[in-house]
């Protein structure tokens, strides 16, 4: 079972790698919804043996992690009519190279931390740590508002795997509350994003300086 | 049963105002309902506070203090538990059925005076927001007054300060107005803070979160004092002791006057409850923390006063008075406090009920007073004492019951506030009869100080009578003063009855403050004598009934005379002018000059003389000021550099998210690093 997660978690790392490194916004959504969809499998892969609150944790996450949430970003995307290109500060490849050296900086740091044992064969601390810094260099590295919101949902999946390690102590509830906290502050920022677009005829935040006291 | 009728009351309270946000603004029908939810709960808290009242056991005998102390608050009687195992959260005793009467009381009294002062039909903007506002500060209040737990009494506590906030911002249109209510909301969030801090050193010393009594080895001095000085801070700014006053002024004269009346005659007492109730949970205090009381009701009552005399506002002049009368509560209360420390169950008995007879005195004759401003206001359009005069010939009743307030706040007999403040006289000058106890004694100084104050206060409202009901109309804004309707003169009869009830039968009210005393004073020596005992209520009514009938009748007779005689109708102070002019009567503030020459060097009144040069001076106009020392002296500049100095943190506000993204990372990246031991790490990785 731990080399299946293992193995889960590499890709979840590559699709950091890729989400940093492309640059067309559509293929960015696609690979965070993978990434989120392939994260939703973590609690069935974990939780033994499966009990409902894992299936419904698991199903939920896919749906709206994977369905929902691309869908409304890209009808958020084709309605504001932008160019479809991240537009970042440092470049694509140097963002790249930052985010593999944050992820071999995740790794030294967490073989140093003490953990639990029945966690220490996985790589869920390194994976965590590295997608939660990868998603702040998307979130401090990009302009657009859509780009933003795509380097929050990588800093909550950072957040969801650290969740696995308490997946026995938390409830349902809470995981179910974490999940409609992000739908809704992803469908807030959905309709900010028109109307940022409407009101300053881009969606580059840079623009909302203006709006400074 | 009492408490169930209380608890009803609240609900009932807080779902007067709500039922109308629903309605059309422009319908009556809200206000209408409104009243009919408030006064059925007025009838039901006011029932069930009496019935508490009636029913609490009377105090034991005399306790000496080596009696051992009852670890529990005295229950009172029913207390409210949700199972058997949870905290008791609620509960009534004979205080706080005390502290209850005057909210009921004037919740009701206001809600029907305001059919006739803010009726819907003339304030579509925010009839209905006051209403729901009402409701809940009365239903606030009364929760606070009940609670047995920290959490209930701050839940209490914040919702009556935040409806009070949205109570005083009513006409949120005007920017003196928005100005006072974020005065009122800075100052009432600084107290609940140092609530907060007292109730967690509360449960440090006791253990739970229950409001229950300390003995004296569960904390040391140092914890007790630091509760008693939090306590003194959060509750002091709620009842405006001096130098915690500063929202006052303003947040009174602002509000409808309805409102002022609530806040003046019952919210600031919820200040004084919680003192009274804190300062009751504790061991018998050291000396040290009455003579502060002491010190600070003297420096309230005598400053409140001579402020109250600067000033030009009817209202605000209204709201300094607060301040000098809570003064003279925290005076009772102080006096009470040092007879604990010293042992002296008389004075203790004496001081508390003359502090607990004050609050319901002041909660009458205040809000009798706030009331018949608020007629003034409501027929004249202005609250400027020198643009009023003469009204007492168009508003005879509302002369006639402000004239009853008046009287009743100097102290002066047959009312009510001469029994209250003969109550703590007769406390201070026992305190001289204590041979070796110079402490004790320096606290009969506090007793000319009292006569100090009610002599000023005279001075005051002889001012404002004199200027706004007698002589003649000063401006054009009273030649259309009429009298108030009936649903608002109907309050203040009510109002004044019961001032004069209490100023007349002083033995009636007797019983109920010995319970209430009783109640406070539960871990400490209970007061056997009684008051009955220790003041000759009797006589002091029959004195006050046959010097209340000599008024009358000199009143019947002089005015017999007056109509018999038919004099000629003259201008009132017009100095033998063939051709007087309103305009040259003599004003309140040539009226109360030389009292404020006495106090210059506090007041420090500043302003505008005009200086006369040449032989024919041109026009010339004269004004003059009075600034709170301590909100335009100290506070407002105190604010101004803190703003000033927190100004260079400007720039750490760039307006980019990405920027304020990375502060978050900078934080836990700080965080991670403090947290983690990263010698340890640092020194593992070097070694590899």
């Amino acid at each position: 079972m731990a080399s299946i997660v293992n193995s889960l978690l590499v890709v979840v790392l590559g699709l950091n790698l890729f989400a940093l490194g492309s640059s067309r916004l559509n293929a960015v959504i696609r690979i965070v919804a993978l990434q989120g969809a392939l994260l939703g499998f973590l609690p069935l892969l974990i939780h033994q043996p499966i009990g409902l609150a894992a299936v419904v944790a698991a199903v939920a996450a896919i749906v709206l992690k994977g369905i929902v949430i691309p869908i409304m970003l890209t009808s958020a995307l084709q309605r504001a009519q932008i160019k479809r290109e991240v537009e970042p500060l440092i470049g694509l490849l140097p963002s790249m190279i930052l985010g593999a050296l944050v992820t071999g900086f995740a790794m030294m740091f967490a073989a140093y931390l003490p953990v639990a044992r029945e966690h220490s064969d996985l790589l869920l601390v390194p994976a965590s740590l590295a997608t939660v810094l990868v998603g702040f260099i998307l979130l401090t590295t990009r302009f657009k508002a859509i780009s933003q919101v795509i380097g929050y949902l990588v800093l909550e999946n950072g957040i969801f795997i650290f969740g696995m390690l308490l997946v026995d102590a938390m409830p349902l509830t809470v995981e179910m509350g974490v999940l409609l906290d992000l739908f809704v502050g992803i469908f807030v920022v959905c309709i900010i994003v028109n109307h940022i677009n409407q009101a300053f005829a881009s969606m580059d935040t840079r623009r909302l300086v203006e709006l400074k006291e | 049963m009492s408490l169930s009728l209380i608890l009803i009351a609240i609900v009932l309270a807080a779902l007067s105002g709500a039922v109308g946000l629903g309605l059309d603004r422009r319908s009556a029908w809200g206000q209408r309902l409104a009243v009919a939810l408030m006064v059925p709960a007025a009838i039901a808290g006011l029932t069930g506070a009496g019935l508490a009242l009636a029913h609490t056991s009377e105090p034991g005998p005399f306790a000496t203090r080596s009696v051992a102390v009852p670890t529990t608050m005295p229950a009172g009687i029913g207390s409210w538990q949700l199972l058997s195992n949870r905290p008791m959260l609620v509960g009534v005793d004979a205080l706080s059925a005390f502290f209850l009467v005057p909210i009921f009381l004037i919740g009701g009294l206001g809600s029907i005076y305001g059919l006739g002062y803010w009726p819907q039909a003339g304030h579509v903007a925010n009839g209905r927001k006051l209403r729901f506002f009402w409701g809940t500060v009365v239903a606030g209040m009364a929760l606070l007054v009940v609670a047995r737990h920290a959490f209930v009494f701050l839940l209490g506590w914040e919702v009556m300060a935040l409806s009070a906030f949205f109570l005083v911002d009513t006409e949120d249109h005007l920017a003196e107005v928005r100005w006072a209510s974020w005065l009122y909301l800075v100052s009432t969030h600084v107290g609940t803070l140092c609530l907060f801090a007292m109730f967690c050193l509360l449960r440090l010393a006791s253990g739970s979160f229950e409001l229950t009594s300390l003995t004296a080895g569960q904390a040391g001095p140092g914890l007790l004092t630091a509760i008693f000085v939090l306590g003194l801070v959060g509750f002091g700014l709620k009842a405006g002791i001096m130098p915690f006053h500063f929202w006052l002024p303003g947040a009174h004269a602002s509000a409808p006057s309805h409102v002022s009346a609530l806040m003046s005659g019952v919210l600031i007492k919820m200040g004084i409850y919680g003192l009274v109730r804190i300062t009751g949970l504790m061991p018998p205090p050291p000396l040290a923390w009455g003579g502060l009381l002491l010190i600070l009701g003297s420096v309230s009552g005598v400053l409140g006063v001579a402020y109250a005399l600067g000033q030009h506002d009817l209202k605000k002049l209204l709201a300094y008075h607060s301040i000098e009368n809570i003064g003279i509560i925290v005076m009772g209360l102080g006096l009470a406090l040092v007879g604990r420390s010293l042992g002296r169950p008389d004075w203790v008995l004496l001081g508390l009920a003359g502090c607990l007879l004050h609050v319901w005195n002041h909660c009458l004759f205040k809000a009798l007073l706030f009331l018949g401003a608020g007629s003034v206001v409501h027929a004249t359009g202005t609250r400027q004492i020198d643009r009023l005069g003469g009204l007492a010939k168009a508003m005879p009743w509302t002369a006639g019951l402000f004239l009853v307030g008046a009287v009743a706040i100097c102290g002066l007999p047959p009312l009510n506030g001469f029994i209250s403040e003969l109550f703590i006289y007769l406390g201070l000058w026992r305190t001289t009869g204590l041979a070796g106890e110079p402490s004790a004694a320096s606290v009969a100084v506090a007793a000319p100080v009292l006569a100090l104050i009610g002599a000023l206060a005279l001075a005051c409202f002889v001012k404002v009578f004199g200027a706004v009901f007698l002589g003649s109309a000063r401006s054009g804004d009273t030649q259309s003063a009429h009298e108030a309707p009936g649903s608002m003169v109907g309050p203040m009869i009510i109002l004044a009855g019961c001032c004069g009830f209490i100023g007349l039968v002083p033995g009636m009210v007797a019983p109920v403050l010995q319970r209430a005393v009783g109640s406070w004073a539960g871990a400490a020596p209970t007061p056997g004598e009684a008051l009955t005992g220790l003041v000759s209520l009797k006589w002091i009514g029959m004195m006050n009934v046959s010097l209340a009938g000599l008024a009358i009748l000199g009143t019947v007779v002089l005015a017999k005379r007056t109509h018999l005689a038919q004099a000629p109708r003259v201008g009132t102070w017009d100095c033998g002018y063939a051709r007087p002019t309103a305009r040259m009567q003599y004003t309140a503030s040539s009226f109360a000059q030389f009292v404020l020459g006495l106090f210059h060097w506090v007041l420090r009144p500043h302003g505008q003389a005009p200086v006369l040069r040449r032989l024919v001076p041109p026009p010339a106009y004269f004004e003059t000021h009075v600034d709170d020392y301590v909100l335009d002296g100290q506070i407002l500049p105190a604010a101004r550099f803190v703003q000033r100095w927190m100004a260079r943190f400007r720039g750490l506000q760039r307006g980019l998210t990405q920027h304020y993204v990375l502060y978050i990372l900078a934080t836990v990246i700080a965080l991670l690093i403090w947290t983690l031991p990263i010698h340890q790490i640092l020194a593992r990785l070097l070694a590899r």
